[in-house]
């Protein structure tokens, strides 16, 4: 993941905004456009730069089909620096059958969890390694139900969010009528939880959660779970501690901690659900 | 005839259709229960060792029940 990256920024000049005027300009503009951009890229470069992307392949209405790899081959020199600008580009221009979510493409909608290169992250932060040797492997979050190509089914996940109540919980209201007011030291305790998006990529890259999906709550879950439990705002602290004292919803965590490592927002889930244990336990 | 795991699977989300079709006002049931079957029906061909996909149409259907069965359905197009 570091790997990927830390490797350096490419100069990509004028490729990006001909990607972006081809939004509004008929298709024939396009070509010109990207004709030119290459032709001025090619004449300090000298050859262009190929990658091929293999993509997971699978289409709910030939059930009876297997999945399948798909290999398609692109210029990098065209090509934006993210994995996300590769996939849109092959959307576009080579099949428009390739089905993925994609949003904000800028890391903070988290619709674009995939797995890339053996690692879960968003699509859109992560670079497209320049060697071009290597094919870059796309396939769709490790153990879901794959509703098309690298659509995945996060039912199941958004129920487990539901169950732990993600919102503020209290009776009593605020002594001069308007908004709740946080120390700045209780404020602190926030950070680092909730700029959690819900990829779903630290929960999907879990041994633990592949194998108890139906009851474990998963580090992205259990990360929100703390998230409200440390709200000094929250007054509903012991009933949200009780539902998750048994020995599936938390204790299911073995700190392996492919959370941590893999979260494209660099949170740590691993250190909340070491943070709750420990509530738990005093 | 012993039935596997899976066929035991389908036969009850067969009947859950069925079951849930009898909650629709009378005009609309029989549309229903053909669009139940029909669902069934067109899988019919498929191989009973093909797991993945028997399993795959399985969790489909379910999701659809779940769907038609909400109350605010009345009536079904077959």
């Amino acid at each position: 993941m570091a790997a990927l990256r830390s490797t350096p920024f490419r100069v990509l000049g004028s490729a990006r905004p001909s990607l972006r005027l081809a939004a509004a300009a008929p298709v024939r503009g396009f070509a010109q456009l990207a004709d030119g951009a290459t032709k001025s890229l090619h004449a300090s470069e000298g050859n262009e730069r190929l990658k091929t992307f293999q993509i997971y392949r699978w289409n709910p209405d030939q059930p009876t089909e297997k999945p399948r790899m798909q290999s398609y081959t692109l210029d990098l020199d065209k090509t934006g620096p993210m994995v996300l600008d590769a996939l849109i580009r092959i959307k576009n221009e080579l099949d428009p059958t390739v089905t993925f979510r994609r949003s904000c493409r800028e890391g903070i909608c988290g619709s674009c969890a995939m797995n890339i290169n053996g690692t879960n992250t968003l699509a859109c932060l992560c670079r497209i390694p320049t060697e071009t040797n290597a094919d870059l492997k796309i396939y769709p979050l490790p153990h879901t139900y794959v509703v098309k190509d690298l659509v995945p089914d996060l039912t199941q996940f958004y129920k487990q969010y539901k169950s732990i109540k993600p919102y503020l919980q209290r009776d009593t209201p605020s002594p001069d009528g308007k908004e709740y007011r946080q120390s700045k030291a209780d404020r602190k305790k926030l950070d680092g939880l909730y700029e959690c998006i819900l990829c779903a990529c630290c929960s999907t890259s879990c041994p633990s959660y592949w194998w108890n999906s139906e009851e474990y709550l998963g580090p992205a879950i259990l990360l929100q779970s703390y998230r409200w439990l440390v709200d000094s705002r929250d007054e509903r602290h012991e009933q949200r501690k009780d539902a998750l004292n048994n020995s599936m919803s938390l204790y299911r965590c073995h700190t392996i901690l492919n959370c941590t490592r893999t979260c494209p927002k660099g949170l740590n889930p691993g250190l909340a659900i070491a943070e709750i244990k420990k509530e738990m336990s005093f | 005839m012993r039935l596997s795991g899976l066929q035991k699977e389908i036969l009850s989300l067969y009947r859950q259709c069925l079951r849930e079709c009898r909650k629709k006002p009378d005009a609309s049931r029989s549309h229903f229960k053909t669009f139940a079957r029909n669902e069934f029906d067109k899988n019919m061909s498929l191989d009973k060792r093909d797991f993945a996909a028997i399993e795959f149409l399985l969790r489909k259907g379910r999701r659809q029940l779940d769907m038609y069965a909400s109350p605010g359905v009345k009536d079904i197009k077959t």
